[in-house]
C-alpha cells in the first residue's frame, strides 16, 4: 500500500484507524463479553448472580460450584463420555473417510463418480430427517443408550470424505504409479505413501470432527436415555432444565463444557480455519 | 502408528455395544424431589432383604413424559417407575404395565379399600389395575388469612361467586402492587381443576371426541379468563415470576393454586410476623367446595420387567403406612392411604386439613393415552384467549376439532374392536 | 487395473456402509413411513398402522400449527440471515482493512463464539437476558429504558433467538468473506482512490461484485443452516411464548419424539426439505443468472 501523502491524508487515515480498530474492539467485546461473564459467574458464591443489580465479577471467588458441580449432578462422568464419544467418532471417522477420499480421488472405480454426486446430493438433505427412524434402527440393533449408538452413525460423513477428496487430488499420480510398478499393494502404498501426505488435511479434518462430536447436541440427546450416558451438551441441557435458579452451577457447567474445545481451537485455530475454507470456498 | 490408533478406536466402538450385567438389582425410575429422598428408604429396603439392591434413577419431571415414550419405543424401560397417575391409561393402553390384581389380592399390606377412592380408581384402565397409588398431590388453595381479613373477609370463599368478589375486594385494596390470584399460564392444573368441578365430563362418545364445547367447560373457561380480564391475576408465566414465595409472602398476591409439596416451602420461608397469618383451604366449587385433580403418582411394574416379584416387594415396601408416614416426613408428600393419615403430624397439621378433605371429592382425568397432549393443547388454547385476545366461542370450538384430531386413531382403534366384538371374535 | 478397482471399493467400502445404512436407510424409511400412520399405537402393535397416502402431508398443509412454525423459521430466516451475512461482512472487511491492528487476536476473538458449544452458550445467553438479573435489561436500565421481557414476550423471544444465532455464527461467515477479500486484488483499489472514488463507492462497485459467488455460497448455507433452526428454542424457550418460537424442527421433535406421531413428524421433515431446497435452488438460479456461479 502507497504510503499517505499530504498530512489532510494522514489525519483523515489516523481517524479512519479508529475507527477501523474501535469497531473490531467492540465486535470482540461483544463477541468474547459473555463467555467472560459466563466464567466470572462461575466462580461466584451461589445466589450472588440473581441479584439486583447483577454484578460482574464475583464478590469473592470459590470453586464450591465445580465442587457441586461433580459432586451432586456427575458431571465429571458426563465429561468423560464426552470424551470417550470424541475421541472415537474422531479416530474411527478419520479412518473411514481418509480411505474414502483417498479412493473417491486416486482409485478408479466402477461408478466412482456417479456415487461421489449422490454423496455430494445427500449434503441437500437435513440430518433430522434421519434421526427418528435411526433411532428405530438403533433400537433393533439394541444400541439405544450406548456410546455405540452415538459413534457409530457418525464414523463417516460426505463433508470429512469431501475434504480428503479435494486435498488428495494433489498427490501426483506418477509417484502412486511408480509404487505400484515396484510390486507395493494398494494397502502398502495407502499407509506409506498416501498417508503422510495427507498429514494437514487429517489434521484439519481431525479437529473439525472431535469438536463437531463434542458439541453435538441433537442426536446424543435422542438416542442417550440415561443420565450417566449423556454427553456434555446434552447433560447441561438437562440441568438446566432443572435447576432453573442455580445461575452459578450452570455456568460452571457451561465452562466444563466449553473450555476443551475452546482452549483446542485457540491452540490449532489455523488449521481449523483452513479446513473451513477449504470445505467451503472450494466447493 | 496407525495400528495403535485402529485398536483404540477399537476398543471404544466395544466398549460402547458392552451389554450391561445382568443381577438382582431392581431398576427404578424416580422423578424431581421424590427420587432425591427415596434414598432412604430403599436402603431400609435393602437391608430387609438381602438379595435384592436398588438402582434408582431420577429422572427430571420436565422430561420425564419424553423419557418414558422414549425408553418405552427402545425397549428400555426399568423394573419398577413412579408414574404421574394421569399417564397411567397411556402406558397401560400401550401394555407397557404389569396388572397389578393378583398382587394385591395375595398382599396384607396394600388393602385398596384404605385409599382414597378417587385415587385408587385413576389406577384402574378398561377394569385392570395397573398401579399403586405412591402419594397424592391435589390442587388448592394456599391464601393470606390476613389480607383476606383488612378486605373483610375472614372466612375464605367456598363458591365461585364468594371468590370473584373477595378477589374484587382485594384488587381494590392491592391496587397495582399485587393480583389478588397467582395462576402461572404455563400450568394447565388450575384450569383443569375447575374444569373437572362440572358435570359435563371433558370427552364424549367412550372418550373419543372432545367435549370443551359443553356448557360446564365454557363456563371453566369464562371463570378462568375472568380472572385474568378482570385483573385479578397475572397474565404472567412461571419464569417471569421470579420468587413465589417471596411474592406470596411480601403481599404481592393473596390467593395462590398449588399443591402439598409447598406446604414445606412455604412454611421454611415464612417471615416470623407473618406466623399463622396464611392456610389452605379446599378449592371453591361453582355451588359450594368443589372437586380437584385426582393427582399423585403411583408405583407401576413393568411388563417388561424379569424381576417382577422382587418389583412387587419393593411397592409393597413403599406402601405400608408407617414407611408413607415417613415419606411424608421426609418429603411433605402425602398418603394416599387413609391409615397413614393416622399420624400426629398429618392430623395435627392444619395446613393438611384442607387437603384431606379436597382428596374426598377428586376425580381422574379421562384415562386416554393422548391424555397429556389434550391437557396441554387445552393450556395453549386458554393461553390464547387470555393473552391473545381470542374469543372464548371460537377458543372451544378450535380446541374441540384439534382434540378430535387428536383423538382420530384412537377413534379409529374402538372402532374397529368395536366391529370385531360384533363380528363374535374374541381377541 | 482390476486390482485397483477392488482396492477403490474397499477403500470406500466402509464410509459407504455407515452412510448407507445410517443416512441412507433411514432416509428411505423416513419417505416411506411418512406416508403411514404411524404412531404411538403402531408401536404397540404392528396391526394398528394404516397407510396414509399423503394423508399426512395434506393433513399437514391443514394445520395451523405447521404454518405457524414456518412462520416462525421464515421470520428467522429472513431477518437472520441479512442480518448475520452483513455482519459477517462488516467484520471481514474491518478485519481486512490495512489500518487493522492485532488481526490475529481480533479474529480468534471474534471467530471464538462459533466453536463454543451451542447448548452452553444459549444457557449463557438465558441468564443474561433474564427479565430481573439479566446484565442486558440491566444496562437498558442505565440509559433509561424499562426492562424488556427478551424470552417471556412473544414479541421479543424470536428476535432475541436471532441476536443469539447471529452472534453465534457471524465468525464462521467472516473467515469466509475475508478469504474472498483477500482475493481480491489491490490494485483495482488502488485505481478506484486514484480515480477519486470514496470508500462507498469502492465497495459497491469492486468488493461487492467481487464476491459475488462467495456471497452466493455463504447465503445459500447460511439459509439452509438457517431453516433447521432448532437447538436454540429447544434450550432457550421451549417453544414459548405463545408458540412463537417454535420452528419447523422443533414442531417435528415434538410430534415424533413427544407425542410419537412419527408419520406426521417424518411428513413435517420432508416438507421442510423440500421447502429447503426450493429456495436454495432459487438462490443459485438467481445467481447463475447474474453470473455468479
Amino acid at each position: 500500500m502507497s504510503q499517505a501523502g499530504t498530512n489532510r491524508e494522514i489525519g483523515q487515515s489516523r481517524w479512519h484507524a479508529w475507527w477501523v480498530n474501535g469497531g473490531l474492539a467492540l465486535l470482540a467485546v461483544i463477541s468474547l463479553a459473555p463467555l467472560a461473564w459466563m466464567v466470572s459467574v462461575s466462580f461466584m458464591p451461589s445466589g450472588q448472580a440473581s441479584q439486583f443489580p447483577p454484578p460482574l465479577l464475583p464478590s469473592h471467588t470459590t470453586v464450591a460450584n465445580y465442587q457441586a458441580l461433580f459432586a451432586r449432578t456427575g458431571m465429571g462422568n458426563n465429561f468423560v463420555n464426552s470424551l470417550l464419544v470424541s475421541v472415537g467418532i474422531t479416530l474411527g471417522s478419520l479412518l473411514f473417510n481418509t480411505l474414502a477420499g483417498y479412493a473417491f480421488a486416486k482409485l478408479r472405480f466402477a461408478g466412482r463418480e456417479r456415487i461421489f454426486q449422490m454423496l455430494l446430493a445427500a449434503l441437500v438433505i437435513p440430518a433430522q430427517v434421519a434421526m427418528l427412524p435411526l433411532f428405530l434402527l438403533m433400537k433393533q440393533l439394541g444400541l439405544v443408550n450406548t456410546f455405540g449408538g452415538v459413534v457409530i452413525p457418525a464414523l463417516a460423513s460426505v463433508f470429512g470424505i469431501f475434504l480428503v477428496r479435494q486435498y488428495a487430488r494433489s498427490i501426483p499420480d506418477e509417484l502412486l504409479e511408480a509404487a505400484r510398478i515396484d510390486g507395493a499393494s494398494e494397502a502398502r502404498i495407502f499407509f506409506q505413501i498416501v498417508l503422510p501426505m495427507l498429514k494437514p488435511v487429517l489434521v484439519t479434518l481431525a479437529i473439525f470432527t472431535f469438536m463437531g462430536a463434542w458439541n453435538d447436541f441433537m442426536w446424543p440427546l435422542i438416542v442417550l436415555t440415561d443420565q450417566e450416558h449423556y454427553t456434555l451438551p446434552v447433560a447441561l441441557a438437562s440441568l438446566s432444565r432443572e435447576h432453573i435458579m442455580d445461575v452459578e452451577m450452570m455456568m460452571a457447567g457451561a465452562v466444563v463444557t466449553v473450555l476443551p474445545v475452546l482452549l483446542l481451537f485457540l491452540v490449532l485455530q489455523r488449521y481449523y480455519i483452513q479446513g473451513l475454507l477449504l470445505g467451503s470456498v472450494k466447493g | 502408528m496407525i495400528r495403535p490408533l485402529l485398536i483404540l478406536a477399537l476398543l471404544v466402538l466395544l466398549a460402547g455395544c458392552a451389554q450391561p450385567q445382568q443381577g438382582t438389582t431392581l431398576r427404578f425410575w424416580a422423578m424431581g424431589r421424590e427420587a432425591e429422598v427415596v434414598g432412604e428408604l430403599i436402603r431400609e429396603f435393602e437391608a430387609e432383604n438381602p438379595g435384592i439392591k436398588v438402582d434408582v434413577q431420577n429422572i427430571p419431571w420436565t422430561a420425564a413424559h419424553e423419557k418414558l415414550l422414549t425408553a418405552y419405543a427402545a425397549d428400555g424401560l426399568p423394573d419398577v417407575c413412579q408414574l404421574g397417575n394421569t399417564w397411567i391409561a397411556e402406558f397401560a393402553t400401550l401394555q407397557a404395565l404389569e396388572p397389578l390384581q393378583p398382587y394385591v389380592d395375595a398382599s396384607d399390606t396394600v388393602q385398596s379399600q384404605d385409599y382414597f377412592p378417587g385415587i385408587w380408581e385413576t389406577n384402574v384402565v378398561e377394569g385392570q389395575l395397573v398401579g399403586v397409588p405412591w402419594y397424592v398431590d391435589t390442587r388448592l388453595l394456599f391464601y393470606r388469612k390476613d389480607l383476606l381479613r383488612e378486605v373483610g373477609y375472614p372466612q375464605p370463599p367456598r363458591t365461585w361467586a364468594e371468590w370473584e368478589q373477595v378477589n374484587a375486594a382485594l384488587k381494590k385494596h392491592m391496587g397495582d402492587r399485587g393480583y389478588p390470584v397467582l395462576m402461572p399460564l404455563n400450568e394447565f392444573e388450575p384450569q383443569l381443576s375447575f374444569a373437572l368441578q362440572q358435570h359435563d365430563p371433558l370427552l364424549r362418545e367412550h372418550d373419543t371426541r372432545g367435549n370443551f364445547q359443553s356448557p360446564g367447560f365454557r363456563r371453566t373457561l369464562a371463570f378462568y379468563d375472568n380472572m385474568f380480564q378482570q385483573g385479578w391475576a397475572p397474565k404472567m408465566s412461571e419464569t417471569q415470576i421470579s420468587n413465589v414465595w417471596d411474592e406470596f409472602f411480601r403481599g404481592f398476591t393473596a390467593f395462590y393454586l398449588s399443591g402439598p409439596w409447598n406446604i414445606r416451602e412455604f412454611r421454611q420461608r415464612q417471615p416470623a410476623s407473618l406466623e399463622g397469618e396464611w392456610g389452605t383451604t379446599p378449592l371453591p366449587g361453582p355451588d359450594g367446595p368443589g372437586a380437584g385433580i385426582a393427582g399423585g403418582t403411583s408405583l407401576v411394574v413393568l411388563r417388561s420387567s424379569h424381576q417382577k416379584q422382587a418389583a412387587w416387594k419393593l411397592i409393597e415396601f413403599l406402601s405400608r403406612p408407617a414407611i408413607q408416614q415417613r415419606f411424608y416426613k421426609i418429603i411433605g408428600d402425602l398418603p394416599p392411604r387413609r391409615s397413614a393419615w393416622q399420624s400426629p403430624e398429618l392430623t395435627g397439621d392444619p395446613l393438611t386439613a384442607a387437603f384431606a378433605d379436597q382428596l374426598e371429592r377428586v376425580k381422574p382425568t379421562p384415562k386416554v393415552l393422548e391424555w397429556e397432549r389434550i391437557a396441554q393443547q387445552m393450556r395453549v388454547v386458554t393461553e390464547q384467549v387470555v393473552r391473545g385476545g381470542l374469543p372464548q366461542d371460537q377458543a372451544v370450538q378450535r380446541l374441540d376439532k384439534q382434540v378430535d384430531e387428536i383423538l382420530a386413531k384412537r377413534r379409529w382403534i374402538v372402532e374397529q374392536q368395536a366391529a370385531k366384538a360384533e363380528a363374535g371374535g374374541v381377541q | 487395473m482390476k486390482r485397483r478397482s477392488l482396492a477403490g471399493w474397499v477403500f470406500a467400502a466402509p464410509a459407504l456402509i455407515v452412510i448407507g445404512v445410517f443416512f441412507g436407510l433411514p432416509v428411505l424409511s423416513a419417505l416411506a413411513l411418512s406416508l403411514t400412520d404411524f404412531d404411538l399405537y403402531s408401536l404397540a402393535d404392528p396391526g394398528n398402522l394404516r397407510f396414509a397416502g399423503l394423508g399426512n402431508y395434506i393433513d399437514l398443509l391443514q394445520t395451523p400449527m405447521f404454518w405457524k412454525s414456518l412462520g416462525n423459521t421464515a421470520y428467522f430466516v429472513v431477518l437472520g440471515v441479512p442480518l448475520s451475512i452483513s455482519l459477517s461482512l462488516a467484520a471481514a472487511m474491518l478485519l481486512n482493512a490495512p489500518a487493522a491492528r492485532f488481526k490475529a487476536l481480533f479474529r480468534t476473538a471474534l471467530f471464538a463464539p462459533v466453536v463454543t458449544t451451542l447448548v452452553a452458550v444459549a444457557v449463557i445467553w438465558r441468564y443474561l437476558f433474564h427479565t430481573r438479573y439479566g446484565l442486558v435489561n440491566w444496562g437498558l436500565g442505565q440509559v433509561g429504558i424499562n426492562p424488556v421481557d427478551w424470552l417471556g414476550d412473544p414479541r421479543w423471544a424470536m428476535p432475541t433467538i436471532i441476536g443469539f444465532a447471529v452472534w453465534k455464527n457471524f465468525g464462521y461467515n467472516m473467515v469466509i468473506f475475508l478469504a474472498g477479500l483477500q482475493a481480491i486484488p489491490k490494485d483495482l483499489y488502488e485505481a478506484a482512490r486514484i480515480d477519486g472514488a470514496t470508500r462507498w463507492q469502492q465497495f459497491l462497485h469492486i468488493t461487492l461484485p467481487m464476491l459475488g459467488p462467495v456471497l452466493l455460497v455463504v447465503g445459500v448455507i447460511t439459509v439452509s443452516g438457517y431453516f433447521q433452526l432448532f437447538a436454540e428454542p429447544y434450550v432457550m424457550t421451549r417453544g414459548d411464548p405463545l408458540q412463537s418460537t417454535v420452528s419447523v424442527l422443533y414442531f417435528m421433535f415434538e410430534e415424533g419424539f413427544k407425542w410419537w406421531n412419527l408419520g406426521r413428524a417424518l411428513a413435517v421433515a420432508f416438507l421442510l426439505f423440500l421447502i429447503i431446497l426450493g429456495v436454495t435452488t432459487l438462490m443459485l438460479r438467481f445467481g447463475k443468472r447474474k453470473e455468479l456461479v
